[in-house]
């Protein structure tokens, strides 16, 4: 039976499947410990809080995807939170529409010196990025001078973005923060799988040498994959100005701890080449409404938070490890056969893309 | 051609990062006594390095965890959690004296664990380490919760506040032992080339005979055990623990190994160099204290010389290029500047 559900879905299809099983067991393993528990409010908050992870970790996900990391996320959304919200207060009558865009803009720069840093020096990313995630904080905090950002000097329309519904279904108010973040998802989803644009993150990922081969210009796209961090960074800031209102310096601290932790339990291979953005918002989903429903789970203190997240996650990887081990040695039988391309037979991490496109 | 490869010969040390090295730290040295007559006293010096001695303890053994192609995010929660377990024993009525080495017990199981992940499972180092990272940091705060717990013995202060030998505190000797075992272990043992040729190519180091599982294991386990230590006297110095000691030391002990030029592809890499990037770090933060620079500029100030010390082969090729093949010694010196 597994060899038949192996062949009908890859690999990913499959450990979103179960990632989503897995979520929909915890809300329900939750809703008999917690009071109340399943209610609207719970889909407000888990939702909107999910809407700026999951922007992060798609983020992460396409930096990760070219064999690459991006550590210097949760200093680019403190940064873009903080010089958006000044700007703001300074020009309160800049149209609505140009804001986000902006946001988006600002978060671009901080993301191309990475990706030029990366793809024009071939510096490792993990360096980069560690140096970039102290060099954007110190410029934060010497041009801030330590003031904050505070609600009352930001624009009515701005602070009371992250409480509008776009529209409602059945009790559930859904935030437009929300929709934004599903549509990001969504359009980058069909922008990885069906484009040759997106295509390229994979090709690099998977076998720097042979996309060269192939003529796809690594520096370019590595450099892309780092501008869209960037962006989605700056995109989440906008979101955390106007969720949060008050921006000290030390706002998006850790979160790119959330955005990598969100990407390896999505199922994404931290040595590049594979996984999905729909894993990536999964895996950002399970990983806040764990954090969101300890905190209310009266059988273990709250101070258990954490140890469990952590846990879960190292236990998520595993699973996967073990199971995509299993199902690439019953895979690779019939390819050994044939031998069409000797790197499938040598490959040693089941998630090639080359396989999941079938 | 022979006067030129002697001049080549000569510089050659010099040309090396630890050369490098040594020289951005005689500078360092030099402006920072123009700028201040207390800098160069025993007192100073002994005291920057009591600022931040758990940190370099630390990165000395995170020195071999790179070397070997591996990296370890959860130090700082490993030293987090010891502290708060010695705290917590402590409060639960076990003498001090028997806590330590139950603390360090502890240290040398939670490297144990990641080593499992790690070697036996095959989980990347990065991936493990960073869950372990938020799981350790949450059993510290279970620990704790949100106290803090103080009035150890005096005896267990005083170890980590008093001088120990001469003017030198405990945790400094342990330091400078540290370095200089390290150093032996490193650069003379097998077991130092194991770790170098693990971190160079694993397949070929497997296939060669080596056993890569215990090597990994061995680094990993020791790797827990020091953090444990360092956490230790961290409580001691601090005569405190709450849940958030060492919160985020991970990155400053990383790039204080990274600087010295340990690469982090694994593989190269040595003692010396992270010691004098040690003393380099020490002595420019104390250098920028002096001149009233904060401690977040301080941190982004050595995130660009992290950044510009991985760029230095690019810079080096760019300018070979530039200048042609024809780059003697002292070109080559004048680049390192």
């Amino acid at each position: 039976m597994l060899e038949s559900i192996n062949r009908k879905f890859g690999p990913n299809t499959l450990r979103v499947s179960i990632l989503v099983l897995v979520l929909v067991l915890m809300v329900l393993f939750f809703s008999t410990q917690i009071q109340n528990y399943l209610n609207p409010r719970l889909f407000v908050r888990i939702s909107t809080s999910v809407s700026i992870i999951a922007l992060i970790a798609v983020g992460q996900a396409v930096v990760v995807m070219t064999r690459n990391i991006d550590l210097s996320i949760g200093s680019i959304i403190g940064c873009t939170a903080y010089f958006l919200g000044g700007i703001m207060a300074l020009y309160p009558n800049i149209p609505a529409f140009l804001v986000m865009p902006l946001a988006m803009l600002i978060g671009a720069g901080f993301g191309m010196v990475n990706g030029l840093l990366v793809s024009r020096f071939k510096l490792p990313s993990i360096i980069v990025t560690l140096a970039t995630l102290a060099i954007f904080r110190s410029i934060l905090v010497q041009s801030s001078g330590g003031r904050s950002i505070t609600t009352a000097s930001l624009p009515v329309w701005l602070v009371d973005f992250a409480r509008t519904n776009a529209f409602e279904i059945a009790g559930f108010q859904i935030r437009w923060m929300v929709v934004i973040a599903v549509l990001v998802v969504v359009v980058m989803h069909i922008f990885l799988t069906r484009f040759r644009a997106g295509r390229q993150f994979y090709a690099v990922g998977s076998n720097p040498d042979a996309a060269e081969f192939a003529g796809i210009n690594m520096q370019k796209t590595v450099l892309q994959a780092f501008l869209i961090s960037g962006a989605l960074a700056g995109l989440a800031g906008f979101m955390y100005l106007s969720r949060f209102g008050n921006i000290t310096v030390v706002a998006g601290l850790g979160l790119e701890f959330k955005a990598v932790g969100a990407v390896v339990v999505g199922g994404i291979n931290i040595f590049g080449g594979s996984g999905s953005v729909i894993g990536a918002l999964v895996g950002a989903t399970l990983i806040d409404l764990l954090d969101n429903s300890l905190v209310r789970w009266e059988l273990v203190s709250e101070f258990w938070r954490d140890a469990i997240l952590g846990l879960l996650i190292l236990f998520a990887v595993a699973m996967d490890a073990i199971l995509m081990r299993r199902l690439n040695a019953r895979r690779k039988k019939p390819i050994d056969e044939k031998v069409q391309d000797p790197q499938d037979a040598i490959s040693t991490n089941g998630t090639t893309p080359k396989m999941e496109e079938k | 051609m022979e006067a030129q490869s002697n001049i080549q010969r000569l510089f050659k040390p010099l040309i090396s990062w630890e050369g490098f090295l040594l020289f951005a730290l005689i500078l360092l040295f030099i402006g920072n006594s123009i700028s201040s007559p207390f800098f160069l006293t025993v007192n100073n010096q002994i005291n920057l390095f009591q600022l931040s001695i758990e940190k370099v303890i630390v990165a000395v053994i995170m020195t071999l965890v790179i070397i070997n192609a591996e990296i370890d995010l959860s130090v700082a929660s490993i030293m987090g959690l010891s502290a708060c377990a010695f705290g917590w024993l402590f409060q639960m009525g076990v003498p001090a004296a028997a806590a330590v080495p139950m603390v360090l017990v502890l240290g040398a199981i939670l490297g144990g664990f990641n080593a499992f992940w790690i070697a036996w499972v095959g989980i990347p180092s990065l991936v493990v380490t960073l869950a372990t990272m938020i799981a350790f940091r949450g059993m510290a705060r279970v620990l704790v919760e949100d106290r803090g717990i103080t009035d150890f013995p005096d005896w267990f202060d005083g170890l980590g506040q008093n001088p120990f030998v001469g003017p030198f505190p405990l945790a400094m000797i342990v330091f400078f032992l540290l370095v200089a075992i390290f150093y032996v272990i490193l650069q003379k043992s097998t077991f130092g080339r194991q770790v170098y040729f693990v971190g160079s190519n694993r397949e070929v180091a497997e296939f060669s005979g080596v056993n890569v599982r215990r090597v990994k294991a061995t680094i990993f386990i020791a790797s827990g055990l020091i953090s444990s230590l360092a956490g230790l006297l961290f409580a001691a110095r601090v005569g405190a623990v709450r849940g958030d000691v060492a919160l985020g030391f991970e990155l400053d002990i990383i790039t204080i190994v990274l600087l010295g030029g340990v690469s982090i592809f694994g593989g190269t890499g040595t003692m010396i160099g992270t010691l004098l990037s040690i003393l380099i770090v020490l002595n420019l933060r104390n250098g920028m204290a002096l001149s009233n620079i904060t401690g977040h500029i301080q941190t982004g100030v050595l995130g660009v010389l992290l950044i510009l010390s991985v760029m230095v082969p690019t810079i080096k090729q760019f300018l070979t290029k530039l200048f042609g093949a024809k780059i003697s010694g002292e070109q080559k010196e004048l680049k390192n500047e």
